[in-house]
């Protein structure tokens, strides 16, 4: 990655990081309802991997905890807040929630709650992609216990045998929910997992995002030459609890601490601040002008923004009417 | 009797089970080390150790069908699903085998599992986390349904499904498993068949089960109070078998039926009730039944639209009022 580069996905990592955790904060105030999954410490996954594809290109699809890979590949913040606020400026118009942001525009094809749900539906839209002969890519993010889903068996199956342009990126964080990964998978090493498909698949470190870059780029260069699917596993962790009502009991603050003395974004601060291409200061700044991004246009525009209205809980349940009627009655001409 | 939660209730009878027979096990995500999600299998993996409580992979299908082979031996697994919204993906295995086993076997196999799951739709939890599915359950022949109202109820009714024969398939609610309620002190077992008057009356019946029960009782009160009309509340706490004669009786003795339901409408507990009372008491009635039920939806997040999509009480005492005209 160029300094540059650089710079502008730190100032997005540091975006991701204080929405989420803007998130957490409008959760205990009983602005955000249900379930909420939050993704800090694992920011160098989504960015590392979305730097070397292309976001609002290609297509993305993962899991619930989905906020930050929507807004890497270009949903709007502020979109994405008002979807948790449950608004109708809500990117799902206030209808999904946490776990179910959407947004088609930018080939953010969605977060959904089945755990491994998403495997088939990504190797789907590499089917399209392939049939449409487009040089988009499928990337399907989930995490490590997934991979316990015969779904991801089967779908590995058929992405090889029909060389389907997906790139499966699993972001082990080394729990589902509270279970650790040594105590529900026989293999902790995801990628040793597809070697029986003949999936060529690679490990990295999922925190340092140069790292994951590097490994990123020659997964995803595979995929888009038209060499079938790659499976890249990122070795991670999420520094929050699993959803809300985590309090954390099967791992210790040791454990944690160690983790974060390895910090995706302090890592590249430090980095960029060695380099001579960024001070303390400007990265305090820029702290600062993100929360005040984040309070004064996201959190303003959530608040803001109107309920969806009674009179319309059955829109979307299926296309409109009018438009279906010659099937819908038998009279087409 | 001791005045405990809903899960402490589901808890004991695990754990009195497992204690009286070493072939009692039980397994699912997060139950062991983790305590459960709704911690109703706290303490057990470290009374019992981690061969007869599991911790599984989410591997729903998987699993599910594992249990279902110990359970062929002779070993009785309570299965947990964390959710029933991941059901789905574990019915191929409830109902392919589980169910039709001791049939196509000629009577050779059987499968006396226990499936419980957290159903209901608890509050925002969205599309893919608020699905009732008892009517999907209660539809397969070869596995019984129940649904406790009451931690009485959920006590008692999976100490029976563990010691039955037969599968059975354990839906409890989300948001309740915090109740509380009266226990009985000494061993109990209620009843995997039949069902239970809540509360006697005469005017009309509401019938409810697991989380609509409460909204009936609720409805029978201000009924009562504010309208001087006399509803008897019926519990069916066994979904399949539904209680034929339990809800001809009542009926043939009020003239008037409501259904209330959390589900959707659509081949669900109450067209099926009303099919039963069409069957066994029509002439008894003085009114059509009426369903009190969601709509059609897939579960809104917006918690305003959630409210519209799901009846309350309040449902249940306007469809009795307009029942009599009233509204
Ligand atoms: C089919 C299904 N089973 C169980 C769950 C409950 N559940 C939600 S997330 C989760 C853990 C998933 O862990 P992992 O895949 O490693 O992703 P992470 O949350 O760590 O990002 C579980 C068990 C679910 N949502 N769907
Ligand atoms: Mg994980």
């Amino acid at each position: 990655m160029k300094i540059e580069d650089k710079k502008r996905v730190l100032r997005e990592m540091v975006l991701h990081r204080r929405f989420e955790e803007r998130c957490y904060q409008a959760y205990i105030e009983r602005k955000i309802g249900g379930f909420l999954h939050l993704y800090p410490g694992q920011e160098a996954c989504c960015n590392g991997v979305m730097e070397a594809a292309r976001p609002g290109h290609d297509y993305v699809i993962t899991g619930y905890r989905d906020h930050v890979h929507a807004i890497k590949c270009g949903a709007d913040p502020k979109e994405v807040m008002a979807e948790l606020y449950g608004k109708e400026t809500g990117s799902s118009k206030g209808r999904g929630g946490s776990m179910h942001i959407f947004d088609a525009a930018h080939h953010f094809m969605g977060g959904y709650a089945l755990v491994g749900g998403p495997f088939p539906l990504a190797a789907g839209i590499a089917k399209a992609i392939q049939l449409k002969g487009g040089d988009e890519i499928a990337i399907c993010f989930l995490g490590d216990a997934a991979n316990n889903q015969g779904v991801f068996h089967e779908t590995l199956n058929m992405a090889a045998l029909w060389k389907l342009p997906v790139l499966f990126v699993c972001e082990n964080n080394l729990y589902g929910i509270g279970t650790s990964i040594e105590r529900s998978t026989a293999v902790v090493h995801q990628h040793k997992r597809v070697a029986a498909y003949n999936i060529p698949a690679d490990e990295c470190d999922g925190q340092d995002i140069d790292i994951v870059y590097e490994h990123a780029r020659k997964a995803v260069d595979h995929v888009r030459a038209g060499n079938g699917p790659f499976f890249l596993e990122l070795m991670t962790y999420r520094y929050r609890g699993h959803s809300m009502s985590d309090s954390r009991g099967y791992r210790s603050r040791e454990e944690e601490e160690v983790w974060k003395q390895r910090d995706p974004i302090l890592m590249l601060r430090d980095r960029l601040i060695t380099a001579g291409a960024l001070t303390m200061a400007e990265f305090e700044t820029l702290e600062k002008e993100t929360d005040a991004y984040i309070e004064n246009e996201v959190v303003k525009f959530s608040e803001e923004s109107p309920e969806p209205r009674v009179e319309d809980l059955e829109k979307y349940v299926f296309a409109e009417r009018e438009t279906q009627l010659p099937w819908l009655t038998g009279k087409a001409a | 009797m001791a005045n405990i939660m809903y899960w402490e209730a589901i808890q004991r009878a695990h754990d009195e089970e497992m204690a009286r027979d070493p072939l009692v096990i039980c397994m699912g995500e997060d139950i062991g080390v983790a305590g459960g999600t709704y911690k109703a299998t706290k303490g057990l993996y470290e009374k019992y150790g981690p061969l007869r409580v599991m911790d599984t992979p989410i591997s729903e299908g998987g699993f599910t069908g594992l249990g279902i082979g110990a359970s062929f031996l002779g070993v009785r697994p309570v299965i947990e699903i964390m959710s029933v919204n991941f059901a789905w993906l574990a019915m191929d295995q409830m109902f392919n085998s589980a169910a039709k086993v001791r049939y196509m076997s000629g009577g050779q196999l059987t499968a006396p599992c226990v499936f419980r799951s957290a159903g209901g739709a608890a509050h925002q939890l969205g599309a893919q986390h608020s699905a009732r599915m008892e009517k999907v359950f209660m539809g397969i022949a070869g596995l019984r349904v129940v649904t406790p109202s009451n931690p009485k109820q959920a006590y008692g009714l999976l100490k029976s499904a563990i010691r039955c024969d037969d599968p059975v398939f354990i839906n409890e609610h989300e948001l309740m498993y915090n109740m509380k309620g009266e226990v009985p002190d000494g061993e109990y077992f209620h009843p995997l068949e039949g069902s239970d008057v809540a509360r006697a009356g005469t005017d009309v019946t509401l019938f409810g089960y697991n989380v609509s029960v409460h909204w009936c009782l609720k409805a029978a009160e201000i009924l009562d109070k504010q309208y001087g009309i006399s509803a008897e509340v019926v519990d069916l706490y066994s979904l399949s078998p539904l209680d034929r004669a339990g809800i001809k009786a009542s009926v043939s003795k009020t003239h008037r039926a409501v259904i209330a339901e959390e589900d959707e409408a659509p081949v669900g507990v109450g067209s099926e009730v009303i099919a039963i009372i069409n069957e066994e008491c029509f002439f008894e009635l003085d009114a059509a039944p009426v369903r009190v039920h969601s709509a059609l939806v897939p579960q809104p997040y917006n918690h305003t639209l959630e409210k519209a999509a799901i009846p309350d009480h309040e449902d249940v005492v306007k469809a009795v009022l307009k029942l009599f005209g009233k509204a």
